[in-house]
């Protein structure tokens, strides 16, 4: 192959574009569009229930669209603004508490418990929030680590509302398109599933949106540099607090998503275990990528799925891949994978 | 100077204690709007950098006040003095290492810039407009102090003296009415140095005001418009540059001899 002429600069290429009146910003190297590979994604989960007859495999990709959905979120928080969360499953278990309680006991729609759990758990993620991100440091870590054991305690002690350990029975399925697909298994796990992987394909575009722009460049200036920030007006409480209050709001709708799918919600799944899970599905998945989100929410789902055999166990298994993947791919899967990817096409290249 | 410019920053009896130790004792000192370069001097630990923290609002100071276009920052937080025009560098360049050179100036585009979250989440047209006139600015920016051709490279993987002059056009984006600069020179090549005079140079022209702090004598006596000299907390010596290399106490303070 023949060596290619020099190209122009980035930025004259760039600066030329400027006085012709249209930006392609990714001569700048700043954002590659994310909606061909959300296309991508959106076509392979459409076609995937048609790939294979056992409906335990759509419960389990139910489950990683609805993991991507909280971790996407986590995503931000953790791997964009640098903050620490350990009390994520609280939030999921909010969101999945407040619709069923609000759609069994008051018999409301869906419609109306869905937007007011995540309005729930966002004003209490808020609460939860305001008093430890005012402060610089890992404060979030341990305010969020008492959080999630309290909102554990709650689910499970507080009986009038929550029905304790036996839990919330016949919560009202996902039934937008009507009874037929609401009562019939299958129909109902396929109908399920595309709303979940649709919700989880929009989340995915507008958090890639927010990354790249100056509320993302914010969050990513925080992480950076808490002083620097706040130096070039960046109000650093203010946007730990909106970052966190929006991971919050994701796992909210993910646990709504859980809680009408399952039709039933106990304190169980949302366990101290379930944060750490959530953790490493960010960490494993690769931190500030939103695709890592999708990459690690479906290694954790499909692991603790085969674990289930072992029990509490998992985990070990957990707290050893994590210490695995931070040794050798800190950067974690997705970033290990292209990199992979990258030297083996270079490799073709260059031979 | 221009006698008739009138006060960019007021620094009035500004006292600072750590502790037991006063670090900065009882300063005053004023600053011209306009085209104007304020060097504070002094050998180590005289308290230069904690002046220009104190003006930054990244320290409060013990007693004394701080007005800036007549107006206090005492009750202010830092990011609100850095929305009324004061921008800042640090000794040990505070770059965000998780983006490009090009990014780091549009966060200094931040103060100037209204777009929430969720214009940004749906990529509302407003927000496009602002974006776009963001990477115009910044890339006016990074034009300006020589770095256009770094725009999509990691940050901190540019050369040291890079680094430097990428920490002003980030502090530049804010479009400052001050620039405070913390040992602009400092660990810099001798051609480095030329080349942050001639920004700096640039920055007056653009009728920004610049206060800054260093331990290098030649490179600050070249380009400063006034010289303010601290020695252990408090002000030895205040005036043009020529005047002050003679003042006795400057030159006792540089050299430790007895006066």
């Amino acid at each position: 192959m023949s060596a290619r002429e020099s190209p122009a600069s980035p930025t004259s290429e760039a600066l030329a574009q400027v006085e012709k009146g249209h930006l392609d910003r990714r001569v700048l190297g700043l954002s590659r569009p994310t909606w061909p590979f959300v296309l991508a994604l959106a076509v392979a989960m459409a076609i995937l229930p048609f790939c294979f007859n056992n409906t335990y495999y759509i419960t389990v990709l139910i489950f990683i669209g609805i993991n991507t959905i909280t971790a996407v979120g986590l995503n931000l928080l953790m791997g964009y603004a640098g903050q620490v969360s350990l009390g994520h499953a609280a939030f999921v278990g909010l969101g999945a508490y407040t619709s069923a309680i609000l759609s069994t006991k008051l018999g409301l729609p869906l419609w109306a418990t869905i937007p007011a759990a995540v309005a729930l758990t966002s004003l209490i993620a808020y609460l939860v929030g305001m008093p430890t991100l005012r402060l610089q440091g890992h404060y979030l870590a341990m305010a969020t680590l008492g959080f999630g054991i309290i909102a554990y305690i709650v689910f499970k002690q507080w009986d009038l509302v929550t029905s304790g350990t036996s839990g919330i029975v016949d919560v009202p399925p996902l039934s937008p398109f009507g009874r037929t697909y609401a009562e019939t298994p299958r129909l109902f796990d396929l109908q399920t599933y595309y709303i979940v992987w649709a919700a989880a394909c929009l989340l995915l575009v507008l958090s890639a949106n927010i990354v790249d722009s100056r509320v993302g460049r914010a969050f990513r200036a925080v992480h950076g540099s808490e002083v620097a920030a706040s130096t070039l007006g960046v109000n650093v409480s203010g946007f730990k607090i909106q970052v966190f209050v929006l991971s919050a709001a994701y796992a909210a709708l993910a646990g709504c998503l859980y809680a009408h799918y399952v039709k039933f919600v106990n304190p169980e799944p949302f366990r101290f275990t379930f944060s750490i899970e959530l953790v490493v599905m960010v960490v494993i998945g690769g931190m500030a990528s939103v695709w890592g989100a999708v990459v690690g929410a479906g290694t954790i789902t499909i692991l603790s799925e085969l674990l289930r055999s072992v029990g509490d166990y998992d985990v070990i298994a957990f707290g050893v891949i994590l210490m695995v993947i931070m040794t050798f791919m800190p950067q974690g899967l997705t970033r290990a994978a292209s990199d992979l990817l990258q030297a083996i096409l270079r490799g073709r290249r260059n031979r | 100077m221009n006698q008739e410019s009138p006060i960019l920053l007021d620094v009035n009896s500004v006292t600072k204690v750590f502790g037991g130790l006063v670090a900065v004792d009882n300063l005053s000192f004023a600053v011209p709007s306009g085209e104007h370069i304020k060097s504070i001097i002094g050998p180590n630990g005289a308290g230069k950098t904690t002046v220009l923290n104190m003006i930054a609002g990244v320290l409060k100071p013990t007693s004394g006040r701080i007005e800036f276009e007549g107006m206090p920052t005492s009750g202010l937080e830092t990011h609100e003095i850095a929305r009324l025009g004061i921008a800042r560098t640090f000794q040990n360049v505070m770059l965000f290492p998780n983006m490009t050179a090009l990014e780091n100036v549009m966060v200094g585009c931040h103060s100037r810039s209204v777009e929430g979250l969720l214009s940004a989440a749906f990529r509302m047209p407003s927000q496009k407009r602002e974006e776009r006139s963001i990477v115009e600015r910044a890339l006016a920016k990074l034009e300006l102090v020589g770095l256009a051709d770094n725009a999509a490279e990691a940050a901190t993987s540019l050369p040291f003296g890079k680094q430097r002059l990428l920490e002003i056009a980030r502090g530049l984006a804010s479009e400052p009415k001050l620039l405070l600069l913390d040992e602009p020179a400092s660990g810099l090549s001798a051609r480095e140095v030329v080349s942050m005079a001639e920004v700096l140079a640039k920055i007056g022209n653009e009728g920004v005001t610049v206060v800054l702090v260093d331990h290098d004598m030649q490179f600050v006596m070249d380009i400063s418009d006034e010289v303010v000299v601290m020695d252990q907390g408090r002000k030895i010596a205040e005036g043009p540059p020529m005047k002050v290399q003679n003042n006795p106490h400057v030159i006792a303070a540089y050299l430790g001899e007895e006066d």
